[in-house]
């Protein structure tokens, strides 16, 4: 029903590429740094899956509303949420996007548009359709996204939220990353073969579609079609996006050895790799500067470099402020 | 939130339902964005009459029915006041709220305190508790020291029109998740309430009846059981102090703390089971304060340790009345038990909250 029209202009695609190097590097920085034990968190990382971050932020403007679960690095910062505090509260620093109350599973950016990322499966799905009722009963133009993995669409509020959504046919994109896998549990599991996610959406009146998650640029044509479809009026959207975690569930590591899924389909997924994927497509057109690149990964690793340092050397919240904020 | 500039009506005696229903129309006469959900809150019924024509007055898209699904509409009604709406979540029953348990209490009730204090929440998840004619094991569970457990949450139970619709107008300008919870057998009592606008603060209690020899502390519908109960004590010259313990988070733990360094005596009436229960809490709180103070065992008047059962046989069995809370008082102070305090009233059919109820719900 969406017949997105292909971006291929240069700019667009530099900043896809320069968003998923960004994340992709930010990640790693925090894997390679984990076990210095001074980020005292859970970590859900989203090397791998920085294609439909990317793709779906790059269609949006800064006033609209972005939500996630617990896999929401990627999230955050496409959507341009605040790099220092992050870290910051990754160490548990007072100079946190939560003050050092929330951690990784607990990120937010009201200035960036990131209204909240909770580690409970799929309970920012009906938060985010909240969002929406309010925006449309005070006739706001903007448009919420939640972003959730395929899991979550077995929870029961799934289903209630698309239900609500449809009826008062609100301004939200629901955005599905199947990875696949629910921590260790396969798709096999958990849902029947024949079923697809679209379908639950699309026999409530929603629009649907499916793509590549791994393609940024497809990722970012069909989210702007997307997006003027709910912005203009038309009701909700569900979007599912295929891609793959390529690292463990939660934490740093790799986790392929110990046999939930096989190395050969690891390294299917790797070739599909969604950064490697936009410089053939900048390339193939003609416009794979070698110099541009290596200066925005040199402003990038300086970026990161000094984040940490920020993070490293803030604050810890003090304990006489532990009772602080319990109540607005 | 400073008090508004509306139009003052006159005070008059009304129900505790009409009461609740002039606080919907007081907030919603203030605040254009206050919105309320919930199953049945628009219907001809009218919510119990708690919400009767709100939707003509008010608009429909304001005063709106809702999709049967609690879990989700939760999660809603709270992104709902994170985008800056007020909102209602309504429930005709508290065991249909607990399917929304995830949205209140693992989400709600940490949002403030998880984003390190950048979010107003004004979300208030109103239920009501339903008692007799056959409400059974899953129309009557009273399960108020649940929420109270939880830190982020505020807890209301008040017990008269007054601040019923005190409280409700203050838990709707609080900007914190606040559950408000009323008992099915308050909603016919009649009371004096004010016109207009008011607060009643949450976390104070109240004093329902001025006494010096022992406290009885009450919750929602055994504040009336208490009275009684006190009625009944003045007639044998014994001077019951009542505590209307209407918040149960923030708990007015100086109330209770300074009615048992007077009195020496504690017993607590709640409409619940005992066992990790808010009457627990509140002895708790008297034992932590008034330890040295106290000069006999505190005790507990709640349900048996069994769920509600639905026979009308088996209701005097399973209700505590103002008889039980009579021998706990006469228990704590000494005095020769009574075997009549156990009599089960023979005119009046104990299933029913008035004589004018004929059900069904």
């Amino acid at each position: 029903m969406f017949k997105p029209k292909t971006i291929t202009d240069s700019e667009s695609l530099w900043t896809l590429w320069r968003q998923m190097t960004r994340i992709r590097k930010i990640e790693e920085a925090i894997a390679e740094r984990y076990s210095s034990q001074k980020m005292r968190c859970p970590v859900h990382l989203s090397i791998g899956q920085e294609g439909v971050a990317a793709g779906v932020a790059a269609a949006l403007i800064p006033e609209d509303q972005v939500m996630s679960g617990h896999r929401s690095h990627a999230h955050y910062l496409a959507k341009g949420g605040n790099l220092p505090a992050m870290l910051a509260e990754i160490h548990g620093r007072v100079t946190g996007c939560c003050k050092g109350r929330g951690g990784s599973m607990h990120l937010i950016d009201q200035a960036a548009g990131f209204v909240g990322a909770v580690p409970i499966v799929a309970s920012t799905i009906p938060i985010s359709v909240g969002l929406a009722f309010a925006d449309r009963r005070k006739n706001k133009k903007r448009v919420t996204v939640a972003f959730f993995g395929e899991a979550a669409t077995e929870e029961g509020v799934f289903a209630e939220s698309l239900n609500f959504a449809a009826l008062h046919s609100l301004p939200i994109v629901f955005v599905c990353e199947n990875n696949l896998y629910s921590v260790y549990s396969p798709m096999s599991v958990r849902q029947p073969r024949e079923r697809s996610r679209i379908g639950i959406a699309a026999v409530h009146g929603i629009g649907v579609a499916e793509c590549d998650g791994n393609n940024a640029q497809a990722v970012q044509s069909l989210m702007s079609e997307v997006v003027n479809y709910v912005r203009g009026g038309s009701g909700p959207a569900f979007l599912e996006f295929s891609t793959y975690r390529w690292r463990e569930h939660c934490g740093p590591g790799f986790d392929n050895h110990i046999g939930y899924r096989t190395e050969d389909e690891a390294a299917e997924w790797l070739k599909r790799d969604p950064i490697l994927r936009i410089e053939e497509q900048m390339e193939a057109n003609g416009f794979g500067d070698q110099m541009r690149r290596s200066t925005i990964i040199k402003n990038i690793n300086d970026e990161i470099a000094s984040a940490f340092e920020h993070a490293l050397n803030s604050p810890f919240p003090k304990t006489k402020d532990l009772m602080d904020y319990v109540y607005a | 939130m400073s008090t508004p500039d509306i139009p003052s009506s006159a005070g008059r005696e009304m129900t505790y339902a009409e009461a609740i229903r002039d606080a919907f129309a007081v907030a919603l006469e203030i605040d254009p964005e206050l919105h309320l959900l919930g199953l049945g809150v628009p219907d001809p019924k009218g919510f119990f009459g708690t919400t009767s024509n709100l939707g003509h007055d008010y608009g429909f898209d304001r005063v709106l029915d809702m999709p049967c699904a609690e879990a989700g509409m939760t999660g809603v009604a709270l992104g709902s006041a994170l985008g800056g709406l007020p909102t209602v979540i309504n429930h005709q029953r508290l065991d249909f709220a607990l399917l929304g348990i995830d949205a209140l209490c693992t989400q709600a009730a940490k949002w403030s305190y998880m984003f390190g204090g950048q979010t107003r929440l004004p979300l208030v998840i109103r239920a009501i508790i339903g008692r007799g004619w056959g409400q059974g094991p899953q129309h009557s569970q009273s399960l108020h020291s649940w929420f109270a457990h939880i830190p982020g949450l505020k807890v209301v139970m008040p017990s008269t029109p007054h601040d019923a619709k005190g409280m409700l107008i203050a838990a709707i300008e609080d900007g914190n998740p606040v559950v408000f919870l009323e008992h099915r057998w308050l909603h016919h009592l009649k009371g004096f309430v004010p016109g207009g606008h008011y607060n009643v603060p949450i976390g104070s209690a109240r004093l329902a009846r001025y006494g010096e020899h022992i406290t009885i502390a009450a919750i929602s519908y055994m504040v009336i059981e208490a009275l009684d109960a006190a009625e009944q004590l003045a007639k044998e010259g014994v001077s019951v102090e009542v505590i209307d313990v209407r918040s149960l988070r923030p708990l007015d733990r100086d109330m209770v703390s300074n009615s048992v360094a007077k009195t020496g005596h504690l017993v607590v009436a709640d409409g619940a089971w005992a066992a990790a229960g808010m009457a627990a809490e509140i002895i708790t709180a008297a034992i932590e304060t008034s330890f040295s103070s106290l000069r006999s065992a505190p005790s507990r008047v709640c349900f048996p340790d069994c769920p509600t059962p639905t026979s009308p046989a088996l209701a005097a069995a399973f209700y505590p009345r103002s008889g039980h809370i009579v021998a706990a008082v006469r228990n704590a102070l000494h005095m020769p038990p009574n075997a009549s305090d156990f009599n089960i009233p023979t005119n009046v059919e104990l299933d029913k909250p008035n004589p004018a109820f004929t059900g069904p719900f």
